[in-house]
């Protein structure tokens, strides 16, 4: 019969406690984000698709075209080729292919690169009806975001 | 009581219009008040504030097609979701909004008002048992054990305050309670009702939340078991239908409330009584339910009736002997 009668005693001012828990959660202002509308600002570790880092004066791309990535990748979403640099040693990237499709953000290629070429993009919004979206051309991304920038 | 068409026509016309207004709003009223509590920002796209929501929802359900399985008992299957709202509209019939508000004042207004919410049990039974769906014949049985068990201690205390009314009309038991919050049932001075009254008002609360199947209490709609319970095979308005009469049983639940216990339309300071003295209860306590259902996790079929078998009908029963005493006392 004790236990009865602490039962109802506790249960209730539990309930009680539970109400005044969620009236005060009422009165707090919102924490999510309208998405369309408020579009976050990704953290710097955050690990959207690779990009390709250009020179900071000429913005040419920094790959010597060592081929690392290519062979650090497990699932050879990377295919890029280069070319004898004109009237210099070493060679220049002429083509850059990521295949996001098979890509599971492993990071390989980014750890594989000794050339400060490879980093994470911050880009989010990748949602599309066409597969064909997918497979990147990092070279043209780079010309794109030096245009933005002059 | 003047008895010309148009004045029947008039509350036809006004409590359908309520009735759906209220079902309408409600359920923007709930996304919201749930979306605030969980410190999200709820509808927001379809007009202002997403006033709009509820038309669009509307205009969806009504476009959708009305798919009748195979398997169940047609005509059964079609009257369920009708059934449903009927008896939610119809007691609004008998529910005093204002000293001067109101469609029928009849002597047994409290009766019929229980008479028709066993009715909506019987919505739910046949819903559930026409689907020929397992799911739904399940929920509709707890349905019916979880509204058996509850409607007893909901007319216990019902019965209380009939005995100090000395009435069944709830027009009469509202009138009883006028001039201030110490004339409420749930605050009685006279005969030192107070002591028992508040204990029954929140019984009967706790049964009409149970009544209207709502969270904590939605046993027959436990997604986590029963997928949608009795509402499993309905699509389109056969659905929205059952969802409105949900939130039109719980208008009726919070009208017949504040009639009971809080006073009616009466003011708490004996001032201006009015309808918008009722319309502030009766939000206030519908409120209330939406708070708890986002507050409180579902129950256990079984929790659920050990609280109405072991607790809620003995401290009835207790209740129900104290006031007699008090009233023969006194």
């Amino acid at each position: 019969m004790n236990s009865y009668w602490s039962d109802i005693i506790n249960g209730g001012k539990s309930l009680v406690v539970g109400l005044g828990i969620t009236a005060r959660e009422f009165f707090k202002p919102v924490v999510t984000e309208q998405y369309p509308w408020e579009t976050p600002t990704m953290l710097p570790r955050f690990r959207g698709h690779i990009e390709l880092i250009g020179n900071e004066e000429t913005g040419a791309p920094n790959c010597v075209v060592c081929g690392m990535c290519q062979r650090a990748c497990p699932s050879n979403c990377i295919s890029l080729d280069g070319q004898k640099a004109e009237g210099g040693k070493g060679k220049v990237l002429t083509r850059y292919i990521l295949d996001f499709t098979k890509c599971s953000l492993c990071g390989s290629c980014v750890e594989s690169c000794n050339f400060n070429a490879l980093r994470f993009s911050r880009e989010y919004n990748l949602a599309s009806f066409d597969k064909n979206d997918f497979v990147m051309d990092l070279m043209k991304r780079l010309e794109d975001q030096n245009r933005c920038k002059h | 009581m003047e008895t010309s068409i148009w004045r029947a026509l008039f509350y036809l016309v006004g409590i359908m219009a309520f009735a759906a207004l209220n079902a309408a709003y409600l359920v923007w009223c709930e996304r919201k008040g749930a979306a605030r509590i969980q410190r999200r920002s709820g509808p927001t796209e379809v007009g202002y504030e997403g006033l709009l929501q509820p038309l669009a929802d509307g205009l969806k359900l009504m476009s959708k097609q009305l798919l009748v399985p195979r398997s169940v008992d047609g005509i059964i299957f079609r009257l369920a979701p009708v059934l449903a709202m009927i008896p939610g509209i119809t007691s609004l019939v008998v529910i005093p909004f204002s000293g001067n508000i109101q469609a029928r004042a009849m002597e047994l207004s409290l009766l019929l008002i229980f008479a028709l919410a066993s009715l909506g049990m019987i919505a739910i039974l046949l819903g559930g048992w026409a689907s020929g769906n397992k799911y739904a014949i399940i929920s509709s049985a707890r349905a019916v054990s979880q509204n058996l068990a509850y409607e007893i201690p909901m007319l216990l205390t019902a019965i209380t305050v009939v005995m100090i009314s000395g009435s069944m009309n709830l027009r009469e038991i509202a009138l009883d309670q006028q001039g201030g919050f110490w004339q409420w049932n749930i605050f009685r001075l006279e005969n030192g009702h107070f002591l028992t009254m508040w204990v029954s008002f929140i019984i009967f609360f706790i049964c009409s939340v149970a009544e209207t199947n709502r969270a904590p209490f939605d046993m027959a709609e436990a997604e986590s078991e029963l997928v949608a319970g009795y509402m499993t095979e309905y699509g389109s308005m056969g659905y929205g239908l059952f969802m409105m009469g949900e939130y039109i049983n719980i208008v009726v639940g919070a009208c017949l409330t504040a009639t009971l216990f809080l006073g009616g339309w009466d003011c708490p300071f004996g001032l201006t009584s009015g309808v918008w003295w009722f319309i502030l209860k009766i939000y206030i306590l519908i409120f209330t339910v939406i708070w708890i259902r986002w507050t409180y996790p579902r129950t256990q079929i079984y929790r659920l009736l050990n609280l109405s078998w072991k607790i809620l009908i003995p401290f009835a029963m207790a209740n129900l002997l104290i006031t007699a005493a008090l009233i023969k006392v006194f």
